[in-house]
């Protein structure tokens, strides 16, 4: 089984989640985090004063899948996501160790 | 118009500062109202004693119902009415005040401070200028509603008092940026409104000198949104939102002690000047170093001082025969020099009282909260609550 973590541009959240449904993934998870990258901040001018913002929004996602379908998930996920801009983002897959469904005690590649 | 400053203000301060700025607004309407009844509006507006203060003879409102106001023998509205709106100019200067104070002032300080100064600064000012027996009334010295007795007054109130308290930590190296810029322009849309009760209200009558106030009122601050806007972007690279309502605000100001002795294209002029001036006054506090938070002293000190002096230049006696014609009238410079006495002398009595009650409270009671609570936040140390709470991770328990 295969964790495929993605960091995205916030407005490509819904390309990347049509994009995902396509592949036939079971389950996602996003959150709202902030970072940089090489992209480092923005600034911001508040009546005169300038202030750097370091770190950026960005939306994180989580998909848990079978070791076959996870480069797959990440090919799907780098093609929607791509602007082409700096900050666009980077997906990861990492290896899991173990899966378990809490509702039925289900595990490995069935909790999937 | 309180209600809307507080949001004004509100949005302006850092998350965790929201309410303290909130209530400190909110409670002028408090207690500044209590005291007006009891004897704020005697000291304004009652028996006249040597044109610098009124007296107690009104204490309690005695006598208003179907009465006069002692000092405005020729008034044409019900005493009461002119009572509770002049109420409204006495709980909204002391709150101007919390702009330059945010983030830091004990709760306990700030209501002391705001009994005394409603009781030894604002009234005895408001008696000189609003009170026919006044003495800079009585030089004919003008103020439709409020240039000095209002702005300026707060804002030389607001520099004392925090030469007094001293910056806020990490000013001005660290980033303090506004938390809720909505809430901020909704305060200003809300001040805005408000004005033309202020202004045109001034007039005291529903007449065409209202109308003129209405009017004038509305241009000057279009114009000065549009004037601190074209100096933002030239200097800044960016028209910004909080540069739109800051500028409409330092336009109310600026046309405020004219809105009824000026007309024609005035308060168009008086409206720009006041957004470019403010809006380049606010490298000030970086140039002294006094940690005025949200630019009292730039939109109402300075405001308030573009405002009464054009009207030495602009005044129409045309317009409002009560009021002169100014420099550019063929008036000459004499409204212009009684213009220059009446801020000389708001500035001089209200940075004195002010300072020393400032200095006072801050040596007895304590004015500035200590480092832990400035940290955690006036919501949390000042008042036990938080303003915003999304019932996310938190996890809230009853105690008792």
């Amino acid at each position: 089984m295969k964790l495929v973590t993605a960091i995205i541009k916030p407005f490509k959240l819904d390309d990347v989640k049509d994009a995902l449904s396509d592949v036939a993934i079971a389950g996602m998870t996003v959150s709202e985090v902030r970072g940089f990258g090489r992209q480092r901040g923005h600034t911001e001018v508040y009546r005169g004063a300038e202030y750097k913002v370091d770190f950026v929004p960005k939306v994180r996602i989580e998909v848990i899948t079978d070791d076959a379908a996870a480069v797959r998930v990440a090919e799907a996920i780098v093609d929607a996501a791509r602007t082409g801009q700096i900050g666009d983002g980077k997906v990861w897959v990492s290896p899991l160790e173990g899966v378990t469904r809490i509702r039925t005690g289900e595990m490995g590649d069935d909790a999937i | 118009m309180t209600p809307g400053l507080a949001f004004f203000y509100g949005g302006m301060v850092r998350a965790k500062n929201v309410l303290g700025m909130l209530m400190q607004n909110f409670f002028s309407m408090g207690l500044v109202s209590v005291l007006w009844a009891l004897v704020a509006f005697g000291l304004a507006f009652g028996k006249d004693h040597g044109g610098l203060i009124g007296g107690f003879d009104i204490v309690g409102l005695k006598g208003m119902f179907n009465g006069k106001v002692p000092a405005l023998e020729t008034l044409t509205v019900p005493a009461l009415a002119f009572c509770a709106f002049q109420l409204m100019f006495a709980i909204i200067t002391p709150a101007l005040i919390t702009g330059a104070t945010a983030d830091r002032m004990k709760f306990s300080g700030w209501a002391v401070f705001l009994g005394l100064w409603s009781l030894l600064v604002y009234a005895p000012i408001a008696h000189w200028v609003f009170s026919p027996a006044g003495w800079l009334f009585k030089r004919g010295a003008l103020d439709f509603a409020g240039g000095t007795v209002v702005h300026i007054n707060a804002g030389i109130a607001a520099l004392a008092v925090i030469l007094v308290l001293g910056k806020r930590r990490g000013w001005p190296n660290e980033a303090m940026p506004p938390h809720n810029l909505p809430w901020t322009l909704l305060g200003a849309g809300i001040l805005w409104f408000g004005w033309f009760g202020f202004n045109a209200g001034s007039a005291l009558g529903a007449n065409s000198l209202a109308a003129q106030a209405f009017m004038n009122t509305h241009l000057a601050a279009a114009a000065a949104m549009c004037g601190w806007l074209i100096v933002e972007r030239v200097k800044d690279g960016h028209a910004t939102t909080l540069g739109g309502a800051s500028g409409l605000v330092a336009g109310l100001v600026a046309i405020t002690p004219c809105a009824g002795f000026v007309g024609g294209v005035a308060p168009l002029i008086i409206g720009a000047a006041a957004g470019a001036i403010c809006f380049l006054a606010i490298q000030l506090k970086f140039r002294f170093g006094y940690d005025d938070s949200l630019d009292v002293v730039a939109v109402h000190l300075i405001g308030g001082i573009v405002g009464s002096l054009l009207l030495g230049f602009f005044a129409d006696n045309g317009i409002n025969p009560a009021g002169a014609d100014g420099v550019f009238l063929g008036g000459g410079s004499s409204l212009l020099l009684k213009q220059l006495l009446a801020v000389g002398s708001t500035l001089t009595y209200s940075f004195i009282v002010s300072w020393i009650l400032a200095k006072g409270i801050d040596m007895t009671i304590g004015l500035r909260c200590s480092e832990t609570d400035e940290l955690q936040g006036l919501d949390l140390s000042q008042h036990a609550e938080s303003g915003y709470s999304f019932g996310e991770l938190g996890s809230m328990g009853r105690i008792a």
